[in-house]
Parts: C-alpha cells; structure tokens; sequence
C-alpha cells in the first residue's frame, strides 16, 4: 500500500497549472535558487520581474530571450498539436515582450521508447509550418530517448531570442488605459479539454494555437508607444492573464462581460462542464492595455490582421480596487479570481 | 449543487438522444426521464442523464410567471424604467459595432 | 433556452421590485438562505449579489455536496485508491481534503483516480479494463439517481459503488432548528426538487412556518424567486411557491424516485462542518451488497488516521457560518490552520465558501457600481467621450 505525504512536500499538479500555486512555487523555490543580490543589475528584466521572457540591453537595443517546455494529452488535438503549440508558445512569449522579428529558435525533444516514428515526423513537418507562418527558424536542437514508461510520449522543450528597441512588459497598465483582447476566447483549452475525461462530445471545437508575432508587430506599429503593458492568456487563461497585470500595476481592471468575445460552442462547452472560459487557455491570443486615444487605431490595425478579425475592447483600468479584476455581468459585478489549479468539469 | 443544463434534442434511439447545447452535442441517457422525449423537445441534462422533459409551453409559463409577478408589484418609479431603456440601446449599439 | 432568463432589462426590474418590497417589510436585515451550491455559483458568476438590495441578507447554506462531504468518507476513498483500486469520480471530489489528504494526494502518491462526467463513464472504464474499479459516488438525489440507474441496469462484475450521496430535505430541518437562527425563509434547490417534487417540502413548512421558495438557476429565475420569497415575509404567509414550472412538479419525476429508493435507504450521517442529519446520507441497500465497496473491500482506514488532526475539525464552526449567526473571523481556524490550500471546514472547501471568498478578498468587497465611478460599457461600445457619467 502506498502512503500519503503531506502536500506541500510533494509537487502537485496544480504547481504547474498557471494559478496561484504555481505562482508561489516559483516565488519559494525558483526565484530564491537563482535571484541574485543584488537583485537586479542595470539592463536587465530578469527572473524577478516574473514577465513571459527575459531582456537583456545590448547597445541600444534589447535581446529577448525565453524558453518554454510543451506536453500535451493528447499530443495531437483539433486545430493543432504538440510540435507547433512548441513554436507558437516560444514565438508569441517573445512577442508579448515588444519582440516580434525571430532572430533564431532551439528545439529540444525528448522520446519515450517505443512511439511512432510516423507520429514525431508528423510533428516536426507542423513545427516547420508553424515557423514560416512565423518567418522563424529552429537553429539547434538536442534529442534524448527515455526508457518505456519514463516519460508520457513527448516532451518539447524551445527556447527563442530576438531583438527589439522596446520592450513591453505586463506592469505597465496605468488609470485609463483600455483593455483590448486580439480575439476569442477559451478555445484551445476547451477544444483540449474536449478530447478529455471521456465526455465523448461531438464539438466543433477547434485550438486557436497559432503564432501572433505578426499580429503584435501590426498592433505596436498602429501606434508607436501606446501599448502599456501585454501579455499572452495561456495556461489560467485570461483571469490570471488580468489578474498579475491588474497586481503588479497596483490598478483596478474592469470588464463589461458582453464585450467579451467568446464562440457559441466554447460558450457551450463552458455551461455543460461548468469551466468558465475566463480561466481557460488560449494559445493565438493577447491581451494588452493600450492609452485611450489610441484605442481606435490599434483596434483597426489588429482587426485588419487575419488573427485579430475578433479583437475588441473588453474593459478598462481603473483607481477602484487596486490589484482586483472585476466583471461587469450586465446583472451585477463580480471578482474574476485567479485560477486554482487543474482545470476539472464539475458537476455542482 | 447539481449542474443542470437545458438542451434541444437532435435525435432518439431507444433511451438514449443525442442533444444540442449551443453547438456543442452529446448524448444523454434517457432511462430518468419520465415522460416519452421526442426530437425537437427540451431536456434538462444533470451528468449525462435527461432529469426531465421541458415542453416549450412550460417555458413560456416560467416568462409569464415573472411578468405577472412584476405587474403585482408594479410601482410607479418611471425613472427606473427610464434607466432600463437607455441600457438596452447602448447595448444594442455595442452588439451592432462588432 | 436559457437566453429568455438571462435579460437585463428584465433582472433590473425584477432586482428593483425586491428593493422595493423588502423595504416594506421593515426590518433590516432580511436573512433567507438558499441550500444549493449551483445557487451560489449562478449567484457570483452573475454578479447578483452587487444587485440586491443592503437590507437583504442571502446565505449559502449546506447546499454543495461536496462540502458537506464528511472527512471519514473522502478518507474511504482515499484508503481504497491507496490500496491499488482504481478510484473514477466526479471532478469536484479530486480536491477536497480527507484526515491525511485528499484524493489529488493519493493521485501524486501513485494511486489511480478517474475523472468522469457521468457513472456511465465508469462503467466505460471498468469494462476497458480487469483491475477492479470504484465508482465514488456524491452528490445529492439529483446525482444519486444516475448512479440508481446504472446499478439497476447492471454493472460489470469489477466495478462497485461507494456511496457518499447525500438527501437534502432533512438538512433544511436541523438549519431552522438550529438555536439563534436568523432564516426566515428557503430558496428550495431546482434541480432536486425537480426529482423529488415541490410537495415534499410542505411538512416542512408546516413543521416550522417558514416560507420555502423553489427557485431555478438562471438570473431571472433567482430574482424572481426571491420577490416571490420576500412578499411571503411581507404578508407573513408560510407556503411553498414553485417558482421554477418549467422544470418541478408537486409530485416531480416518479420514475426517478423509484429507481432512487430502490437502490438507496437515507440514514444518519455527520455532514461536514455541520451536525448529523438524521437521514442525510443515502446508503445502498442490503439487495445491492454485492456491488457496495464497503462490503467488498476491507477499507483500511487506521494508516490513515494515525495522523488525525482530529482537534482541528473540533473547533471548526462552519456550521454557524453556515446558519448565519458567525462569520470567518469568528472563528479560530481561519487564516491560520484553516487556509484555501488545506481547507478544514465546508466553508473553505468551496471556492464560493464564505471563508473562502473572505480569505481571498479581506472580507466581502462591496462591488455595487454606484460605489464605482467607473462606467465600463461606455468605454467598450466606444461611446466614452460622449457618455462619461455612469448609467
């Protein structure tokens, strides 16, 4: 028989999940293993600032770097699959920091004996898809082989650099700013979860896994300078998204839930398992602030993007509640929270 | 407690009908139910098995219910009304814009 | 169908109309509690609670299955999954924790714990495979009478049932019997009484004079309801109104009572952080022995709690929280040994759970929009300039 050891002995899997506890593993373990005193020199947005990547000032320009390691169940999904969430994942972390010209990616893949060789080339040939829609290479690369049973299928890990003039953090929302979303929400981690738990449900449900370099780089040049803070609504969707935006600018963020756009399906989805889809992952998607007299352009600019045909204003920062999202349901308001963990269909 | 949710059925064979929610379709056991549950009729669906049969008329009734319930307690407090207007449009304009 | 009971226009009227009659009642405030979690969540998800009016006070009662789920029965399962049976179980159970840990630890111990939808699935599952399968079963008669259903049908011989369902109606009782009460009236669950029938809480309302409201999940349905449960305590009439036609009937769904008390006997059991509820909890019966974990395993509880923090759970007071005569700061636990990552009690469990919510947020922040300047709409439809002031 086997025993219990008390949780926080042990990593669960809501430490990896995007949420609070994940949060705080990083702050407990990671931040004190490499954080140095002191704790940020000159020139560098380092691990500290907790932002989707890294920069580094090199002249009078900034290097952006940032890794990011992909499993996924099942490893190929409606509208994607492993290889090319791995590059779109790298690419829009890098984009989220202001950096959307590629200089170069990794690839790293780790095997689990025994899987079909068909299935890796398969996922290879859609990384290589994945990068020309990005104007993206894969410059090196490592491959490791594990024993039957010691991994579950495939791991990916890339990492990616690139170089901007400015960088675009997720702490610089101030009073006033709008809150702009490039498109719909909850569908990859709805058309995931599709496949999941056996729900056995006929859903046209498809991943918006895509690389939206191309649409930040449309956004950033509408309108030079005008968008205070950005960051990708992956893993806990756009209510943590918000919520470390709304925490680490100390300002108030309020949503008018109509404004918000989301598919009748995911919607769908949503009612039957009871999962909001402000929690859910998005892997095509940003979320950004932007001062309010430029809210047109930079709107006219994403919508005019095949990615950003959806994207609209979904809310706006305010003095009001400093570090709290806050929805606007048309019925009343209510706090968005940051998600708790592993994302399960409830039936109460 | 109990996630209820109401869905339009697609198709019946035997106790088990397929049923719409918003796009999304699933199928659902049909061996609670009732009453005899045809295509085209309503069911409210609570861990894959329909609890009950919604005829369309039943849900018309709950609308009226609501309305008779706001005509007893009818006051006079137009402004209200006023304010109710102004949302309806504002949010029709916002649904027109996208 | 759910579009028709989602209209703005027609919640602010109805939200107004409440105002106005719980104002006439006179007395403030006006304590009425709901016993359902969906309630709950149709209440925050909606924002609801930003909409009723100061003088009326809307407790969440013992109404989530999962909360109320007593510690011994996660330990069952938990136990049996450490053991090497293949646990499959609703997604809100994974989470809760038991004496030594709940069945997300014993998923990171190694054990194997199936997620489903639906009993079905576990049905699903045992017939994929020769390892012996429990079905651990919570939920109220709602849930319970899937679970009848597919032990009626037959299961396959490695799969069993261990049963935490629970029967609310005797929960109502020991809420208004509970010395120093404040409810005045119930919100009675839809979706169970969709099952059981509206008349089943006419005793009830006999017994104690108190005005039961059955009310559906929708924001209209919820509001409507409580009008309807407001103008009873206004005119001091003590009856049972079912605000909820499209789904309950006096006599609800028979042939799932049937199936359910076929199956299953109510017996006493303690609900978590409450009391014991006299015929609270649903048991299989002696006829279904043969598919009852409890008979066909030998459950090894005591590794389990050797380590009880049994004195923890002793001074928990969930259960005045619940009956609104205490709040989370009242209580010893809260913030210190009660936090969200290892809740004690119901009330940290959920996460609508008043300590819960309190823990979070410091309190219950007051988010009605007059206390906001802040207009969002008019920003979002790009009406800003011309519209600053709020609607």
């Amino acid at each position: 028989m086997t025993a219990l050891t008390p949780t926080d002995d042990r990593i669960m899997l809501k430490h990896g999940a995007g949420g609070r506890a994940m949060r705080r593993l990083i702050e407990e373990a990671f931040l004190r293993a490499f954080v140095t005193e002191p704790e940020r020199p000159a020139g560098v947005i380092g691990l500290s600032a907790m932002d989707d990547g890294a920069a580094v000032r090199i002249g009078d320009r900034w290097l952006v770097l940032t890794t990011d390691s992909h499993v996924i169940q099942p490893p190929f999904f409606p509208g994607g699959d492993i290889g090319r969430l791995s590059v779109c994942g790298t690419v829009n972390d890098l984009a989220m920091m202001g950096a959307t010209h590629v200089l170069g990616l990794t690839c790293s893949v780790i095997v689990e004996e025994g899987f079909p060789r068909v299935d890796l080339e398969r996922i290879l040939a859609s990384m290589r898809v994945a990068c020309g829609e990005a104007e993206a290479h894969v410059l090196t690369g490592d491959t490791k082989v594990m024993g039957k049973g010691e991994i579950d299928g495939i791991v990916i890990n890339t990492a990616g650099v690139a170089l901007t003039s400015h960088v675009v953090t997720d702490r610089g929302l101030c009073v006033g700013d709008c809150i702009i979303v490039t498109g719909t929400l909850g569908d990859h981690g709805m058309a995931v979860m599709a496949t999941r738990h056996g729900l056995s449900l006929d859903a046209p449900l498809v991943s918006d896994v895509a690389p939206i370099n191309g649409l930040i780089r449309a956004a950033l040049s509408a309108e030079p300078g005008a968008i205070t803070a950005m960051k990708d609504p992956t893993r806990g969707g756009l209510a943590s998204a918000l919520h470390e935006m709304a925490s680490k600018a100390q300002i108030g963020i309020l949503l008018d839930e109509s404004a918000l756009p989301v598919r009748p399906e995911v919607r769908g989805m949503s009612e039957l398992v009871g999962i909001d889809p402000l929690v859910v992952a998005n892997e095509g998607k940003a979320v950004m602030g932007v001062r309010p007299a430029a809210v047109k352009s930079i709107l006219a600019g994403l919508r005019a993007h095949p990615l950003g045909r959806d994207a609209a204003v979904i809310g706006v920062c305010t003095g009001d509640h400093p570090g709290l999202v806050v929805l606007d349901t048309g019925f009343g308001r209510r706090i968005i929270a940051e998600s708790e963990g592993e994302l399960l269909p409830r039936i109460c | 407690m109990c996630l209820g949710v109401p869905g339009l059925v697609i198709e019946v064979e035997d106790l088990v009908a397929t049923v719409d929610f918003w796009g999304v379709r699933k199928r659902i056991s049909l061996d609670l139910v009732d009453e005899p549950v045809r295509a085209g009729d309503y069911v409210l669906n609570h861990v894959g098995f329909a609890i009950r049969r919604i005829p369309p008329e039943d849900a018309r009734a709950t609308l009226e219910l609501y309305e008779q319930l706001l005509k007893d307690n009818a006051g006079n407090e137009s402004e209200d009304l006023m304010a109710a207007d102004v949302r309806s449009e504002m949010h029709a304009a916002n649904g027109a814009d996208r | 169908m759910n579009l028709e009971f989602r209209d703005p226009v027609r919640a602010r009227e109805l939200a107004d109309t409440l105002t106005r009659i719980v104002a006439e009642i006179g007395r403030s405030p006006v304590s009425v509690m709901h016993v359902c979690g969906s309630h709950e969540q149709a209440i925050a998800r909606f924002g609801l609670r930003a909409s009723l009016p100061r003088g009326l006070n809307v407790i969440m009662g013992p109404g989530c299955p999962v909360c109320i789920t007593d510690m011994p029965e996660i330990d069952e399962g938990v136990a049996l999954a450490l053991q090497g049976v293949r646990i499959a179980t609703y997604g809100d159970m994974l989470r809760v924790p038991g004496t030594a840990g709940s069945l997300a630890d014993a998923r990171a111990a190694g054990a194997t714990i199936d997620i489903v939808y639906s009993v079905s699935q576990a049905v699903e599952l045992a017939r994929q495979t020769d390892q012996e399968v429990v079905f651990f079963a919570t939920g109220f008669e709602t849930t319970a009478v899937a679970t009848a259903a597919v032990i009626l049908k037959g299961l396959p011989p490695n799969l069993s049932v261990l049963s935490a369902h629970k029967y609310i109606p005797p929960v109502m009782e020991i809420v208004a019997e509970m010395p120093q009460t404040r409810v005045e009236g119930f919100l009675a669950a839809g979706h169970a009484a969709t099952i059981t029938g509206w008349g089943i809480f006419e005793p009830f309302v006999a017994r104690h004079h108190l005005p039961v409201v059955v009310a559906g999940f929708e924001p209209l349905d919820i509001l409507a309801a409580l009008v309807r449960l407001a103008e009873m305590l206004r005119d001091r009439e003590a009856s049972v109104s079912n605000m909820f036609p499209r789904c309950v009937t006096r006599e609800g769904n028979r042939n799932a009572q049937a199936q359910l008390w076929r199956v299953f006997r109510p017996i006493g059991g303690r609900w978590r952080g409450i009391a014991h509820v006299p015929n609270g909890n649903l048991r299989l019966r002696d006829e279904f022995a043969g598919v009852d974990a409890r008979r066909r395993f030998t459950i090894d509880l005591a590794s389990l709690w050797n380590r009880a923090p049994s004195s923890l759970v002793r001074q928990c007071i969930c259960g005045n929280i619940m009956a609104g005569i205490a709040s989370p700061s009242d209580c010893p636990l809260f913030g210190r040994e009660c936090v969200p990552d290892s809740p004690v009690g119901a009330c940290m469990v959920s996460s609508e759970g008043t300590c819960r919510i309190w823990h979070q947020y410091g309190g219950i922040p007051d988010l009605r929009p007059e206390e906001s300047t802040s207009c969002v709409r008019c920003v979002t439809d790009g009406t800003a300039t011309k519209k600053g002031s709020s609607p």
